[in-house]
């Protein structure tokens, strides 16, 4: 690890303050309370102390980072744990804009992120620092102090939300029942004692009921949720057993989904006597679409319900059903937070047992009374956070039967469009429940630092926000560029050199030109033909790819497996070109950022390289090196960075998905390049998952040494060429009800390809060859305006012709007699090869045969020059005049073939 | 009599279509081409879709001709000029990658964006240029259209990463590009690797006329033919029915028959009906048949029997006794000592006019002639053996060597041993 100390030329020293506080014997490790930091010339050392604000080392000398001390402990070398802030700068470029104001210099903002690591050297440390918490409607001072910081709002990578001073953070030394309270208090405006009381009893006698009643529950609904497919349940456990560390813990406490999940758990288990047979139906109801209306009355108070905290007009009929789907999300976390926040959702249960009981009770009732009535003022919170948690239910709905992802997706997509009927073509609603979830923790915070409705104000501002921020990710087709992007400049990770250029590029995002933009918008396909054009173009992309579903299968569940494992693996992809491997692997990633933008997943990055794409393979390091931390570096540099970078063990990384293009165009003499995209996938902390894609299957053991075939592994998958039927299927598809091929012409398309190489790319631009053909006769002659079978045997024929006929039939006299002398004089020789000079002689034979007047030799080798440029002939280079030799590139039957016509 | 400023306008008219290669204002006999290459790169122009097409044909078949006039057309239209951008390569230019690359970031005028930063190196070249056409997309930015003239030597850059790239960008939804490859080998489509074949579109035009022989007198016809718009419309009908005259000649007839035969090549012809114009004077106003026949007889003219009649008697001896070994032996080749043999013989026979030659003389003319490479060593014996040992052959047919000896200017008599 690289350090600098560029920002203090003096060298520092660190000591621990006092004795540790607790050991751990089996990792060795102590913990501390304080530390103390002297700094070479100066006497007086500078104590810190766990609570306390630090600076700590960064690439900007003028701001360092920020961090609040979680942790000091010692295991050989010293290390903290800390929460992260970060200034304004860190944030990036194009997230800016959410923050609404231009933020005061000495602003601050939380920093959270799953998938930041809070553990860093304690030799990182500068010093201390002042930092206020500001409560986000109170102006920041005029004249502050210098060094003091504030901050008001936390940055989650995703948006900017309101934060309180503490509230956030757990303190290890609150007993268990202000534990379990206190997410409700910061929740809740003020709660009513009563309440509280009785909320608190029923917790305390839940918890009391045994650790086994929890566990069985969490069997119970684990069961439950057995139609969500094993590895996310898998991964649900993993992400609630993992925290060791409390700065990992606390991301989890913050995090939303583990909240739901546990408002979910309790509910599920209260409710689930009384909604089992609505669970039953709605299970059915997924794998039958027939059955939808049911289901989707289930799903509806999610929207209904959510509507008074966005002020919009609202049914009051579908808050009458109970939020049925709840039972699907399993929980997974360990019991002492379950009961952490069991009083929390013992609140959301209360108001959902009212609306039970009181089916009629509608919230416009209810809402006027909001100040005054207690009762009321809990639920009301509760309710936000039961409605932001259902259109998350709703989304799992259309992704969880992953196995089955086709059927899932039809129904889902039904699902959406019978609601979007049902709203009276309100399709808002889905945004907004969208932009409800990604609002979930801001909301409670809100809620808890300032009781009047100018919060509510704040909270509907924001939620414009992230509503739009929405709107934006999905018209953008790939999440990667709006989500994964940033990804490589937001994390203040530790000193590393790497972030040098992320914080601060030498060039700005933009400074890359692209091509201007057109002076006119491009047109829009006119007629029937035009659009089936547009569509069969190759790139094009179809919303699925028809006929690679096993293939597809089995890469996603190899990747997804990878990523919820937190492993890396590699898997060679080979098939002939055109038969959709990268559109493939391309459609897998689509799905799985999809299913990590709804938390489903862990989030990963995606990179991509082509061996195509480069000029010479160890390029292949400066690309993936560039792509995954923005820096550039030369192919050595970036080498030994990458090794570094694979090999250093930081488990919280998140996991990088490489996806190796024309693999066969990385080989080397010593194959280190190979070697290496193989190598790092396997060691322990890279997480790594190498799609490695090429043309040959025999690949690997054709080119690859041992020991880079062994780190490829088996893990292999061969695309076979389309059969004649599945090209069928990807023409129909793409033109999807577009009336302009006759139902023949496809299938003599897709027959004639298939038989010649199975490539799609091929079948689709014959196919589009075929519609200006069409066109072109239309416009002679009026025809059905189809594509029939006599255009597409034209564009048949225009392609797969051979040229050389054609050619030798609009040769001059000359040379067409000299192709005669040729193949004159091969037979007399037998062989398929003679001299210009003995051909010479032939020619001038059928010359006097023809009745034309002899050409002399230089004309003679003009027109055989003439014929070798076309490469109808294969020539000897000319500098051996008479002597050279001359073969026919095309067979003798096709010559005469060609000259016996006319 | 027509005046003489008259007369120097119209050959200058004339000397610049035959000289510049200027464009006839219709492609001739390929105009389904035509249309077909100009609805293409409208469509790229106007829709932003992406296309590639290779135009294949003979050379001087027409084919840079073509694409101009498509070019000429395409930025006629208002709505396309102001949105195409066009890049021009040729594979006699851009003999590698990376000078392509720099050509098109010139071409394009990337290059002072990011400053001299773009030049780094190769590599940083080429994910720049990715890097810029990835970002557009169909309907925003401006399509750009690639002409690759000489398009197989473009096939043998390595790893064909060049034309990879371009055929992956025109089947991928990146910035909108036509790739249009012109070449003269049929069999183009073989050069490409598997997977760049399967990248281009397969769309070939072939620039391949099937004209006949009144086709082709109609167009030397309107190729020496004076536009109707040139200031002096009495001279120029004088001039074109003179032209008109000559080409319903049965001489001139035979002449451009025998060219047409031949090849069909534009820029051949362009060279004959050049010469025969070059000859036309005010004192001689008109092209005559007579300039035409002349003209035809340069161009068809034997290189290898005109250098014969610059050789020296003895030179002309040897290549005599070479020819005769070749008649003995069946073409097997000969060496020095065997000439020198023979060319003893000879002189033995009938030595009245040729003086007898000492052997370092004879040594000298026959290195001569090798010089001339009228005799070239056979392959693989050049270097070992001795000079005088060293096998040779001929590099003249039977034909050859007879006319050169007939028209051999003051040839002795007794030379001319062809018997």
């Amino acid at each position: 690890m690289s350090r600098y100390f560029t920002r203090l030329k003096m060298k520092r020293c660190y000591k621990w303050g006092g004795r540790p506080s607790l050991c751990n014997r089996k990792f060795k490790s102590c913990y501390y309370d304080s530390l103390y930091v002297s700094t070479d010339g100066q006497r007086d050392a500078c104590l810190i102390q766990t609570g306390q604000h630090i600076l700590v080392e960064g690439d900007d000398d003028d701001k360092p980072y920020v961090a609040k001390l979680l942790k000091l402990f010692g295991d050989g070398k010293m290390g903290l744990v800390v929460q992260w802030f970060v200034h304004f700068s860190e944030v990036p470029y194009n997230r800016r804009k959410l923050l609404g104001r231009t933020p005061h210099p000495q602003e601050i903002f939380l920093y959270e992120d799953r998938t930041c690591d809070g553990e860093i050297d304690a030799e990182t440390i500068i010093g201390s620092v002042e930092v206020e918490h500001l409560p986000p409607d109170a102006s920041f001072p005029e004249t502050g102090q210098k060094g003091t910081l504030y901050f008001k709002l936390c940055w989650d990578t995703k948006a900017f939300k309101v934060v309180d001073a503490e509230g956030r953070h757990l303190d290890d030394k609150t007993p268990l029942v202000s534990v379990s309270v206190a997410p409700t208090t910061r929740v809740l405006p003020t709660p009513d004692a009563t309440v509280m009381k009785r909320a608190l009893s029923v917790t305390l006698s839940r918890v009391s009921a045994s650790a086994g009643k929890l566990a069985a529950s969490e069997v119970e609904s684990g069961h439950s949720a057995s139609k969500l497919s094993a590895s996310k349940f898998l991964s649900r456990r993993r992400r609630g057993s993992c925290d060791s560390t409390p700065g990992v813990r606390k991301k989890l406490d913050l995090n939303s989904p583990n909240k739901k999940l546990t408002t979910d758990d309790v509910l599920g288990e209260l409710l689930n006597e009384e909604i089992e047979s609505q669970t039953e139906m709605a299970r059915k109801l997924q794998s039958t679409p027939s059955k939808l209306p049911l289901q989707e009355f289930n799903l509806s108070p999610l929207k209904s319900s959510n509507r008074p905290s966005n002020g919009m007009s609202m049914t009051p009929l579908r808050s009458q059903r109970p939020p049925s789907p709840s039972p699907h999300t399993p929980p997974d976390h360990t019991s002492d937070w379950v009961s952490r926040f069991l009083g929390c959702c013992l609140i959301g249960f209360l108001f959902v047992f009212c609306s039970l009981t009181f089916p009629l009770f509608s919230p416009r009732a209810r809402t006027p009374s909001q100040k005054k009535d207690p009762v009321s003022a809990i639920k009301e919170p509760a309710l936000g956070s039961l409605a932001e948690e259902l259109p998350e239910v709703s989304e799992q709905t259309d992704i969880t039967p992953r196995s089955k992802r086709k059927s899932a997706r039809l129904v889902s997509s039904r699902i959406r469009k019978q609601l979007n009927l049902l709203n009276a073509g309100e399709d808002q609603v889905f945004e907004d429940d969208s932009g409800d979830e990604c609002f979930v923790p801001s909301k409670k915070d809100a809620g808890s630092t300032s009781e009047d409705e100018e919060s509510g104000q704040a909270e509907s501002e924001d939620e414009g926000i992230s509503v739009k921020k929405r709107r934006l990710a999905a018209s953008c087709r790939t999440p990667r560029s709006s989500r994964k992007a940033p990804a490589s400049a937001r994390t203040p990770h530790k000193s590393s050199s790497k972030k040098v250029v992320s914080n601060k590029p030498r060039t700005p995002r933009h400074a890359t030109p692209g091509i201007p933009s057109r002076s006119l918008p491009a047109r829009k396909p006119g007629n029937v033909l035009e659009e089936a054009r547009a569509r069969l173009h190759v790139s094009s992309v179809p919303d699925s790819l028809p006929c690679r579903e096993q293939e597809f299968q089995d890469i996603y569940s190899f990747v997804e497996s990878k990523i919820v494992g937190g492993n890396g693996g590699c898997m060679y992809i080979s098939g002939v070109p055109g038969t959709g491997k990268t559109a493939t692997v391309h459609e897998v990633i689509r799905c799985l950022q999809h299913a990590s933008e709804q938390d489903e997943l862990p989030s990963f990055r995606f990179i991509e390289i082509n061996g195509m794409k480069m000029t010479d393979p160890h390029q292949a390091y400066v690309q993936i090196l560039q792509k995954l931390t923005n820096q550039k570096a030369t192919a050595d540099h970036a080498a030994a960075l990458l090794e570094k970078r694979f090999s250093n063990p930081a488990p919280q990384k998140e996991t990088t998905v490489l996806l190796v293009d024309e693999l066969d165009l990385l080989w080397t003499k010593k194959q280190n390049v190979m070697y290496n995209l193989f190598d790092w996938p396997t060691r322990r902390y890279a997480r790594l998952v190498v799609l490695a894609i090429a043309n040959t299957m025999d690949l690997p053991e054709r080119i690859m040494i041992n020991r880079v075939a062994s780190r490829l592994g088996l893990t292999r998958m061969s695309f076979q060429p389309y059969s004649f039927k599945q090209l069928q299927q990807i023409i129909t598809s793409r033109l999807n009800q577009v009336k302009a091929f006759e139902e023949d012409a496809v299938q003599l398309v897709s027959r004639k390809v298939a038989a010649l190489s199975g490539d799609a790319r091929r079948c689709l631009d014959i196919c589009r060859r075929a519609t200006e053909i069409c066109e072109h006769s239309s416009s002679r002659q009026p025809g059905s305006g189809l594509v029939g079978m006599a255009h597409v045997m034209e564009a048949l024929d225009e392609m797969f012709s051979s040229s050389y006929i054609s050619a030798i039939r609009c040769a001059s006299t000359q040379e067409q007699l000299f192709l005669r002398a040729v193949i004159a004089e091969f037979r007399r020789l037998g062989l398929e090869e003679a001299t210009f000079q003995q051909v010479f002689v032939q020619h001038r034979a059928l010359c006097r045969m023809e009745g034309l007047q002899p050409i002399s030799v230089s004309e003679g080798l003009a027109v055989c020059q003439r014929l070798g440029t076309s490469r109808i002939l294969l020539l000897e280079p000319s500098r051996l005049d008479l002597l050279l030799r001359v073969r026919l590139n095309v067979s003798q039957d096709d010559v005469l073939y060609a000259l016996k016509e006319d | 009599h027509s005046s003489p400023s008259h007369l120097s306008t119209s050959l200058l008219i004339l000397r610049e279509r035959f000289c510049f290669q200027k464009l006839p204002s219709a492609p001739v006999g390929l105009e389904s081409q035509h249309k077909h290459l100009l609805e293409l790169l409208k469509r790229t122009a106007i829709h932003g879709e992406s296309n590639s097409v290779l135009i294949v044909g003979p050379r001087g078949a027409g084919k840079t001709m073509l694409l101009k006039s498509v070019l000429n057309e395409l930025l006629d239209v208002k709505e396309v000029k102001s949105n195409i951008l066009l890049v021009q390569l040729n594979g006699l230019l851009q003999t590698d990658d990376r000078i392509a690359l720099k050509e098109i970031t010139r071409q394009l005028n990337l290059e002072n964006v990011v400053g001299d930063k773009v030049f780094g190196s190769f590599a940083e070249n080429l994910a720049f240029l990715l890097e810029a056409l990835k970002k557009g997309d169909r309907s925003s930015s401006r399509p750009v259209l690639f002409t690759l003239d000489e398009f197989d030597l473009f096939t043998h850059h390595k790893n064909q990463t060049l034309l990879y790239n371009l055929f992956d960008i025109s089947q991928s939804a990146q910035t909108p590009v036509a790739v249009v490859g012109l070449t003269c080998r049929v069999d183009v489509l073989e050069l490409l690797e598997k997977r760049v074949k399967s990248r281009f579109s397969h769309r070939q035009i072939q620039a391949l006329s099937p004209m006949d022989f009144p086709q082709y007198v109609e167009l030397v016809q309107q190729q020496l033919s004076l536009p109707q718009e040139f200031p002096d419309g009495r001279f120029a009908h004088e001039w074109n029915n003179s032209v008109k005259a000559l080409c319903e000649d049965k001489s001139v007839e035979d002449v451009l028959r025998k060219h047409f035969n031949l090849s069909k090549d534009f820029r051949s012809l362009h060279m004959l009906l050049f010469l025969a114009l070059s000859c036309v004077t005010p004192s001689n106003p008109t092209i005559k048949p007579s300039l035409l026949l002349e003209a035809s007889r340069l161009c068809t003219m034997d290189c290898k029997a005109n250098m014969l009649h610059g050789l020296s008697i003895l030179e002309l001896c040897l290549i005599i006794a070479m020819k005769h070994l070749n008649d003995h032996y069946q073409d097997e080749p000969f060496n020095f000592e065997m000439v020198y043999n023979e060319f003893k013989k000879f002189l033995q026979r009938k030595s009245h006019s040729v003086h007898s030659f000492e052997k370092p003389v004879v040594i000298k003319a026959f290195e001569h002639l090798q010089q001339l490479e009228l005799i070239r060593p056979v392959d693989g014996s050049a270097s070992r053996t001795q000079k005088e040992y060293q096998l040779m052959k001929l590099l003249l047919d039977h034909t050859q060597v007879m006319e050169a000896l007939q028209r051999y200017p003051q040839c002795p008599t007794d030379v001319n041993w062809s018997d």
